[in-house]
């Protein structure tokens, strides 16, 4: 496969390089209006400058823009630890009805709709990760780690060990997330090296829990693709030591259907519903981060919880509850509300056989893309993504000269345990013969020396960007730009 | 006809010839063999979720959705509507924007960095400072942000967050949620009429506030009066001065900068989303000596390998996937797509169209304002300050029994408290003030 991406450029015959790019707004036309108020004249600013663009040159500036921009629908799209799947285009439909442009503020009884969908996502979301109760609230992964933590800090507290378990306990191959959404809530992050088998060591898990064990974040499949076999001990060390486990929800790609979280010993978890349920990624969000718990944490979860009224059969009523110890809220509403939406609406369409489905061909994806490169893959067996090593290569090098092939590259340089990662994530959407060109690709810049890989991207928007240049000459604005 | 759901999940490529032959290539019979799962954990897959065909999934989503009632509202306390133009819509959803992740690879992903550039570019128009990230979840979660913002590069060592009395209590309770674990302790200073008492702020602060927040609009609708003021107080204690506003109000009220803010804060949605019950964009802004400090993402200019412009990300070094538990913020996904939304409905209002729709919700907050006061039994607006949007108003009734026979006439409303309801009008609900009127004058 071959690859030219768009390149608009205003004036193409310009004498310097630098000139040709698709101006920024302000570029092609600002207007300054004076701004005349029915405020007093004190309470307002004297004037407005701002991009006047008609309708049509607007459309023609961002339809531009999107053909400079590649996504799920332009290519194959591998990857690891973000699961870029298709996006149903009717999730966005669905989400852009009229019935959904509700205000959060109304009576519980006119938003009866609004409330029984988020009521049967949560019901979803509670089967398909063997929770008990589920919260919507998070709006992003991140978020949903933060509020899982928090539940278990209101979890140790009501013990009177809200002080002496002050600790968090993260794998070393864990996403950076854990350890900053940790930090947020004010623990001490105990950092985890991983066993040699890429998977946790046991011994050295007994020996970092303790009586100052707060929780142990955990993803499993790890970001290595392995599952961790040895789940049911690792519960036992944490649940002996008087922590508790909390399940990241980004690989739950691999499991669905196969295995639930609930059922291997963890007590929270985050569904990333815009990795595993495919809601788009959207240039980096939104998503959502629902967090599912045990029966006996569900009183602590965020403000307010959706509940049906009463069982009364076809014409079951809602109302939104304050659980009685709640944490309190990590959003000032309740979530990214259109995601949820189309969360609900995927979930609905796949159903039992989808589910199971997805995830089984996630995980045969990624072993016959694996089984058909010549990088060398050192930790097995993963599932539904793996982590291959660039040798000799530097993988960032063979990021940026795979996108020459027509292709987004693999997650690169991580994790760690690996040399030169390529973190590979095919997902289930890729047919046969999308996953030979991929290999083609990888093989084919494995074959292709240093000087080759450095001079890439040729065939892309922008050829290899200086990232120190943008951080030693911060632009960050179009007036910085000006000013210089 | 009904998609594919009996094999498996419609979302797949694979005939059953591929996937023999890929299972071949493996080395395994079948798919099970690939699972490396313990028989003790194993699930048996029954969820008891129902499959269904796309049109049978559409309409039962439609269906649960149709089950809201058709009220006409004018509510607002946070979450504000404004038309959205056809044009958001058709390009937002273009699917190279709305299929692709975040700009990690950003020669083949300029196109959103550009988008979000402009959209950094007209927030920092709108705020006068230097700095605007490329989002943040909402409101209430920038305002945390600002919060740990402030007490991370503060000289001296405080613990006190100073917000007002109109702080919704949805913030605080963000707010607090985020600054517990940083062992910050928010506390809450009088207002009057409406606004920052700044006798009563200057009461509280001392050199143990790290930041003190107001906003522009406020909570209840009032445009603030004092906010130099404010902003000296903040200034003279070595306090950051955060104020909360959004993109439309911002377009005429004074520049944030220009009153001393030091960060501005605010859901920058009240432009680029309809009514979406809460979600929306945080925006966050601050000024240039923070910039290594701040949560999020930032995108900027450099250059390619052959001298041409083009965009980054930048500073990722403050971000969590490099800098982990000593990282700026934890976030990671964001509300990118939100933002290109935002700054397309900016750009197709344009500067002329932006101050026309502000000066709109100050004249039509004051006309309902003024009929509403002229109804027996309500008094409004409560506040006798300038309004944007929205305003508080007294009702003899109570607010609880105001609120739900509106309801019942089709209407929403906010009961604040015992006898106050809150109402927000717009150019989105403007054309049913006149029939909101006669709903009050039926049942207040």
């Amino acid at each position: 496969m071959r690859y030219d991406q768009a390149r608009w450029t205003h004036d193409a015959d310009a004498e310097s390089d630098d000139d040709r790019y698709e101006p920024l707004l302000a570029e092609k036309n600002t207007e300054e209006v004076a701004v005349d108020s029915p405020l007093p004249d004190d309470l307002t600013r004297e004037d407005l400058e701002l991009p006047a663009l008609s309708e049509p040159q607007l459309a023609r500036h961002y339809t531009r823009l999107s053909q400079m921009n590649y996504g799920v629908d332009s290519g194959p799209y591998p990857l690891g630890s973000c699961t870029m799947k298709y996006n149903p285009k009717f999730t966005e439909d669905v989400a852009a009805l009229g019935d959904a442009a509700v205000h959060h503020d109304r009576s519980d009884e006119s938003l009866q709709g609004t409330l029984g969908l988020m009521a049967g996502l949560q019901d979803y979301l509670a089967r398909i990760g063997g929770m008990d109760a589920v919260s919507l609230q998070p709006p992003a992964g991140a978020a949903g780690e933060f509020t899982g933590i928090l539940v278990a800090k209101a979890f140790h507290e009501q013990n009177g060990e809200g002080e002496q378990r002050d600790e968090i306990i993260v794998p070393d191959s864990a996403h950076g997330t854990n350890f900053a959404s940790a930090a947020l809530a004010g623990y001490d992050v105990v950092e985890l090296p991983s066993g040699e088998d890429g998977r946790v060591d046991l011994e050295a898990l007994e020996a970092a829990a303790g009586d100052r064990t707060a929780l142990f974040m955990l993803t499993n499949p790890n970001t290595l693709g392995l599952f961790e076999r040895d789940i049911e001990e690792i519960a036992d060390i944490v649940h002996d030591a008087g922590g508790l486990l909390y399940y990241d929800g980004a690989n739950l790609n691999a499991l669905l259907g196969r295995a639930r979280p609930g059922d291997m010993g963890f007590d929270i978890m985050h569904y990333n519903v815009h990795k595993t349920f495919a809601t788009p990624h959207g240039g980096g969000g939104p998503g959502a981060g629902p967090v599912g718990v045990t029966d006996e944490l569900a009183e602590f979860l965020p403000a307010p919880r959706v509940r049906e009224r009463e069982a009364s059969g076809d014409d079951a009523r809602y109302e939104r509850f304050e659980p009685e110890h709640t944490i309190g809220k990590v959003h000032g509403f309740e979530g990214n509300w259109l995601v949820l939406v189309k969360t609900y609406a995927y979930i609905a369409r796949l159903g039992d056989e989808g589910l199971d489905d997805a995830s089984a061909k996630a995980v045969l994806n990624a072993n016959y893309l694996a089984s058909q490169i010549d990088y060398d893959v050192p930790f097995e067996p993963f599932h539904h993504e793996f982590v291959a090593s660039a040798g000799d290569q530097d993988a960032a090098d063979v990021a940026k000269r795979m996108l020459d092939y027509g292709v987004h590259p693999p997650t690169t340089k991580w994790p760690e345990i690996v040399s030169e990662a390529l973190m590979t994530e095919p997902t289930e959407i890729e047919s046969k013969e999308t996953l030979d060109q991929l290999a083609d690709a990888f093989d084919a810049v494995a074959g292709e020396d240093d000087e080759t890989l450095e001079a890439a991207p040729e065939r892309t928007t922008a050829r290899r960007i200086d990232q120190t240049d943008a951080a030693r000459n911060l632009r960050l604005s179009w007036q910085a730009i000006d000013e210089e | 006809m009904s998609g594919r759901n009996e094999r498996g999940t419609p979302y797949a490529s694979h005939t059953d010839a591929e996937t023999e032959a890929m299972l071949s290539a493996v080395g395994v019979e079948g798919v099970d063999d690939l699972f490396d799962i313990p028989a003790s954990v194993a699930f048996d897959g029954e969820f008891g979720i129902e499959s269904r065909s796309e049109r049978e999934a559409e309409r039962h989503v439609r269906g649960l959705l149709a089950r809201n009632d058709d009220l006409t509202e004018f509510l607002g306390r946070g979450h504000y509507e404004h038309y959205v133009p056809s044009l958001v819509d058709h390009i937002s959803q273009r699917s190279e924007f709305l299929t692709s992740y975040t700009q990690y690879q950003p020669e083949v992903t300029q196109g959103f960095l550009q988008a979000l550039f402009e959209y950094q570019s007209m927030l920092v128009e709108l705020t006068g400072l230097e700095i605007v990230n490329a989002s943040m979840y909402d409101h209430a979660t920038a305002l945390a942000e600002a919060a740990l913002l402030a007490a991370r590069v503060r000289s001296t060592d405080g613990d006190r967050v100073l917000v007002p009395d109109y702080l919704l209590e949805s913030r605080r309770d963000v707010l607090e949620s985020y600054t517990d674990g940083a062992g910050l302790s928010v506390e809450t200073f009088d207002t009057d009429d409406g606004n920052v008492d700044v006798d009563a702020l200057a009461d509280a602060i001392d050199s143990d506030a790290v930041m003190v927040y107001a906003e522009n609009p406020t909570a209840l609708g009032t445009v603030e009066e004092r906010l130099d003021a404010v902003g000296d107080l903040a200034a003279d204690h070595d306090a950051m001065f955060c104020l909360g506003s959004d993109p439309v109000a911002l377009s005429v009220l004074e520049e944030p900068a220009s009153v001393g803010a030091d960060v501005v804060v605010g859901d920058a949605a009240a432009l680029g989303l309809p009514t979406a019950y809460g979600m929306g964009l945080g925006l966050f802004a601050c000024r240039e000596e923070f910039v290594r400090q701040v949560p999020g993402r930032l995108v900027g200019a450099s250059e390619d390998e052959s001298g041409r412009r083009s965009y980054t990300l930048t500073l990722q070094t403050r971000e969590q996937h490099i800098r982990r538990e000593r990282a700026t913020s934890n976030i990671c996904t964001n509300q990118a797509w939100v933002a290109l939304r935002t700054a397309i409905h900016a750009a197709s209002l344009g500067p002329g169209g932006l101050v026309d729709l502000a000066n709109d919700c100050v004249r039509l907050a004051a006309d309902l304002a003024g009929r509403l006061d002229e109804v027996e039994g309500v008094r409004a607006p409560v506040h006798d300050r300038h309004h944007f949007r929205e305003f508080v108003a007294r009702t003899d009734r109570p607010a609880a029994a105001v609120a739900d026979d509106l309801e019942a006439e089709g209407f929403g409303v906010h009961a604040v408290d015992d006898h106050r309801v809150q109402v927000c009008i717009t150019d989105a609900n403007e054309h049913a003030a006149d029939r909101l009127v006669a709903a009050f004058e039926e049942v207040a």
